[in-house]
């Protein structure tokens, strides 16, 4: 283990902080709120001849996407930063990436997608990418986005997934909000991501490959389907260089992170930042003697569903909290919930009564008192038996 | 005129290059396009100037040539497009040899005429 240097520092600067000692070969990126600070400070370490990396300003996030695809295809770790409606300009290159297995990785500060218009914090952005063949974590803290995304540069380039990550946080709330940061020696993160070697590189000329090209209905099935086969692999990988960024950085580093969950009646399941919140409502009501249990899930791409059901498969009542509606989805409740149903059904249990609340869209606050009726909600439930409502609205005015 | 490698159609999903990479560089040769011509490009060879404008604008090299004149089309790899017919400048002095038609040397002719 190594002494990490504590700074405060907000979470967008912190992750700036791990492009820094990560120094990439390309960042190509196009500025939005909340994620500007990321690039913005990265760009006067490149411009202060502090990092080797090539910065490409670019047009658009469409353009920043397109560049970071190139640039990875020619053999370079690229990183890039985007939010809400940048992350939707990038779309379409979304899946350029993920479909030639370039191992990009992306800082998402969630924000809101237009429209209305807002720039506050909720998961819309990304969770619309969920299914892009991304690798997805969500940070609780700054200083797990910046942990996330040294994390991510080995998760993304290992030889058996060769896939790109988002590394998550919410916007404003840790992208904005100064905390308590460790950052580890510059060496240290230097030896843990090693150098990447490129499979394949475009500029090789020694060795041409063609990437990207035509594939027609007979092989662009089979090529999907090896694509799959990467991401449900995955979990053990990643928990492998999470296992080993823990023992360096000394701190856990859980695929699932789990408060109470031992001996808990009562559940919710929440991601990001709003964990925090869960947690102390947790705490105090344990302390007063509640069965109550927090489940964080850090990784949502791929989704750890065989660990979320063994963690919550004995509980009376579980609570899913998602900060994004899959509009048009069974009772319009959120992702994360979806998942977990399917999970649960899955797994042949049909124990816990599991209800969604749709929370904090558009960076609406939600306060310990709102945590704690929804704990008040699953006793009520799990006494009466009665699930009421499937999915509920946390901090609406109703 | 097919005389390229067949490329395996066979493969199973677990023998695939991870993201379709295509490691053996100008394989693109084997794959036989001609069949996606609905009609075909006819030279009038006698009235052709050999001025190779179609040899520069065909978009898929599918004019063959030798000795610096054109010999004919690919026939595996001309998808039919036309281009070489709009962009053929030469206008014939008596009927196109083929379709008996004024216009120009290069002509587009439905490839029912050529087919059973």
């Amino acid at each position: 283990m190594v002494e990490s240097k504590y700074m405060p520092l907000d979470g967008a600067n912190a992750v700036s902080q791990a492009m820094r000692q990560i120094n990439p070969d390309v960042v190509a990126a196009y500025p939005i709120t909340p994620q500007t600070a990321v690039v913005q400070h990265f760009s006067q370490y490149v411009a202060d001849g502090i990092v080797d990396t090539e910065f490409v300003a670019v047009e658009s996030e469409h353009a920043a996407m397109s560049a970071c695809v190139g640039a990875a295809a020619a053999g370079a770790r690229v990183m890039t930063a985007t939010a809400a409606n940048g992350l939707a300009l990038m779309w379409e290159m979304l899946y350029i990436a993920s479909g030639v297995r370039l191992p990009i990785v992306l800082s998402v500060v969630n924000r809101a997608l237009s429209s209305p218009l807002n720039i506050h914090c909720d998961h819309s952005d990304s969770m619309g990418a969920r299914d892009a063949g991304w690798i997805q974590l969500y940070a609780e803290t700054g200083q797990e986005a910046y942990d996330n995304t040294i994390q991510a540069v080995r998760i993304a380039e290992h030889p058996e997934l060769l896939t790109p990550v988002m590394s998550c946080q919410d916007g404003f709330i840790t992208g904005h909000g100064v905390e308590r940061v460790g950052l580890l020696p510059d060496e240290a993160v230097r030896d843990f991501v090693g150098t990447y070697e490129a499979r394949y590189s475009l500029l090789d000329t020694d060795h041409p490959v063609t990437m990207g090209a035509w594939d027609y209905t007979d092989y662009y099935f089979e090529h999907k389907r090896e694509q799959t086969e990467a991401m449900n692999r995955s979990l053990p990988i990643i928990e492998a260089v999470c296992a080993e960024y823990a023992e360096l950085s000394g701190r856990p580093q859980p695929i699932l992170d789990m408060y109470g969950m031992d001996d808990a009646d009562y559940a919710i399941i929440v991601m990001s930042s709003n964990a925090g919140t869960t947690r102390t409502v947790t705490r105090a009501l344990r302390a007063r003697g509640v069965r109550a249990g927090l489940l964080k899930p850090r990784v949502f791409r791929p989704f750890p569903a065989k660990q979320i059901v063994e963690a919550i498969e004995n509980c009376k009542a579980v609570a899913v909290l998602d900060r994004a509606i899959s509009f048009g989805s069974p009772g319009g409740s959120g992702p994360l919930f979806t998942d977990v149903a399917a999970a649960l059904y899955n797994h042949g249990i049909s124990g816990p009564i599991l209800i969604d609340y749709i929370y904090g869209l558009g960076g609406r606050d939600t306060l310990p008192p709102m945590i704690e009726s929804v704990y008040d909600d699953l006793q009520a439930i799990a006494a009466s038996g009665e699930r009421g409502d499937m999915v509920r609205y946390l901090g609406l005015r109703e | 005129m097919a005389q390229y490698e067949t490329p395996r159609l066979d493969r199973p999903w677990t023998e695939v290059n991870p993201g379709g990479v295509v490691l053996e560089p100008g394989n693109s040769v084997t794959y036989i396009t001609g069949t996606w011509r609905a009609m075909r490009p006819v030279r009038d060879t006698e009235q052709c100037t050999q001025c190779l404008i179609c040899w520069i604008m065909c978009p898929d090299a599918a004019v063959a040539i030798e000795d610096g004149e054109v010999t004919g089309f690919d026939h595996d790899h001309c998808k039919g497009c036309g281009i070489c017919a709009q962009q053929c400048p030469v206008n014939v002095k008596k009927p196109h040899s083929f379709t008996g038609d004024m216009g120009k040397v290069i002509q587009m002719v439905p490839e029912s005429r050529f087919e059973g």
